[in-house]
């Protein structure tokens, strides 16, 4: 699968995405990192360009609640409603539910083992290859 | 195998400026479509050169100045896949931040996908595409670490060979025999000291071959900026030499024809037949050879 990692946002630690990227091509996948401090306007380019099935945002400074619906939004505006979005770092988990609503299909926070994420996108080959939806755009009702 | 009326209907949209279905139209091929396009109707520029010299981020500032003029650029940024997973990590669009907002900007990451014999004969084709959907700049990007790279940026035109003071010597570009292709070779990080003496030291090391021809040396500092559109203005007026596109065509040869030994049919038959001893190597090539 191809993937976007990205970061969004002013923080400014990419040490764990930068993990779970190496993790992801361990895994097999094809992972494009974008480096710090990028816009969601910026990252929804990126993800067409790349033709990538699925994005993964870190975020650690606490704007996740701005900047993953965000994104989220754009990638829909753009017509890329079969991108899947996932997201990790520090996201409380009271604040989940609305990126869940939002089209987020899966949040990992602290202590996920690098297998967990793994697992949903086999998981995720599993729904496509099922018809089942996963995208941003589309009703999904389901995440990991 | 994606069916033609896919690719003309994204390719259609695609010359309308439609970024979606050039960037799908672009996987296609890379995954073996035919592509729409007459084969090698466009040309593009090949960057090379060692790890950590500095390639991404000077593709970044030249990216600033094509813009500025109003000029398109498309990249395809070639890394490595993992032989063991098969998998990636492409991070030079991470060194060219400036190019994710403009409209005239295109950057895609390409992994090698460990093809047989490095052929990476989607190359041509992707940037047949690119230049048929009006892209003016078209560059492919590639560490110039060995061998299986060279044999990628083959694929371009015209080859900028970029060097860096701080490695010690050119002996390891010359090496991996990538100096005789180049067209132009930059020396980035000219703000350091012994970029002088780095270039001179190459230069040097050309003038000792038997080339005629020689490729100019620049000095370019993508830290500063300086000496980048320089650079590009001499591009501009580069050619390649009859010499140097006979050893790019070359290297598409060998790689198509390590491919084709790769995939052949008896290939493992005879390596195992190699490795119990019952054929010496010579005769495992009579028999590659005569296809049985």
């Amino acid at each position: 699968m191809r993937i976007v990692v990205a970061k969004p946002g002013l923080d400014g630690h990419d040490r764990g995405a930068k993990v779970i990227a190496r993790a992801l091509r361990d895994g097999g996948h094809e992972v494009i990192y974008t480096g710090l401090r990028r816009t969601p306007a910026e990252i929804v380019r990126i993800v067409i360009d790349e033709d990538a099935a699925a994005v993964g945002l870190s975020s650690l400074s606490g704007a996740h609640g701005v900047l993953i619906p965000r994104v989220c939004e754009g990638l829909r505006e753009a017509g890329m409603d079969d991108v899947v979005v996932f997201a990790g770092g520090i996201i409380p988990e009271h604040d989940r539910p609305r990126l869940f609503a939002e089209g987020v299909r899966a949040v990992f926070g602290p202590g996920t083992t690098t297998g967990e994420i793994l697992d949903f996108l086999s998981k995720l080959e599993d729904r496509a290859e099922a018809g089942e939806a996963t995208g941003v755009g589309e009703e999904a009702g389901w995440h990991w | 195998m994606a069916l033609v009326s896919e690719v003309t209907e994204l390719f259609e949209s695609a010359k309308s400026g439609e970024r979606r279905s050039l960037s799908r139209l672009l996987s296609l091929i890379e995954e073996g479509a035919e592509s729409p396009v007459e084969f090698g109707s466009a040309s593009s520029l090949g960057i090379t050169g060692p790890p950590g010299v500095g390639k991404s981020t000077l593709i970044g500032r030249m990216i600033d100045v094509w813009v500025e003029r109003g000029e398109s650029v498309a990249v395809l940024a070639v890394d490595p896949s993992s032989p063991r997973s098969g998998g990636a990590l492409l991070g030079d669009r991470m060194r060219m931040s400036n190019a994710d907002s403009s409209d005239l900007v295109f950057v895609r990451s390409l992994a090698t996908r460990n093809h047989p014999g490095g052929l990476m004969d989607c190359l041509t084709p992707m940037v047949d595409v690119l230049a048929a959907c009006g892209w003016q700049n078209i560059l492919i990007e590639t560490v110039g670490a060995g061998q299986s790279e060279i044999r990628v940026v083959a694929f371009a035109d015209r080859i900028l060979l970029v060097d860096g003071p701080d490695r010690g010597d050119i002996i390891q570009a010359e090496k991996a025999g990538i100096m005789e292709l180049a067209d132009l070779i930059a020396i980035n990080k000219a703000d350091l000291p012994d970029a002088q003496r780095a270039a001179n030291s190459v230069i040097s090391a050309l003038l000792v071959g038997s080339d005629e021809n020689t490729p100019d040396v620049l000095l370019v500092s993508a830290h500063s900026g300086e000496g980048v559109a320089e650079m590009i203005d001499a591009l501009a007026e580069t050619s390649t030499t009859p010499d140097r596109e006979r050893l790019r065509v070359r290297e598409r040869l060998i790689s198509a024809w390590d491919s084709a030994l790769l995939t052949s049919s008896g290939f493992d038959d005879t390596l195992a037949a190699l490795e119990a001893g019952s054929i010496t190597l010579r005769e495992a090539v009579a028999q590659i050879k005569n296809g049985n």
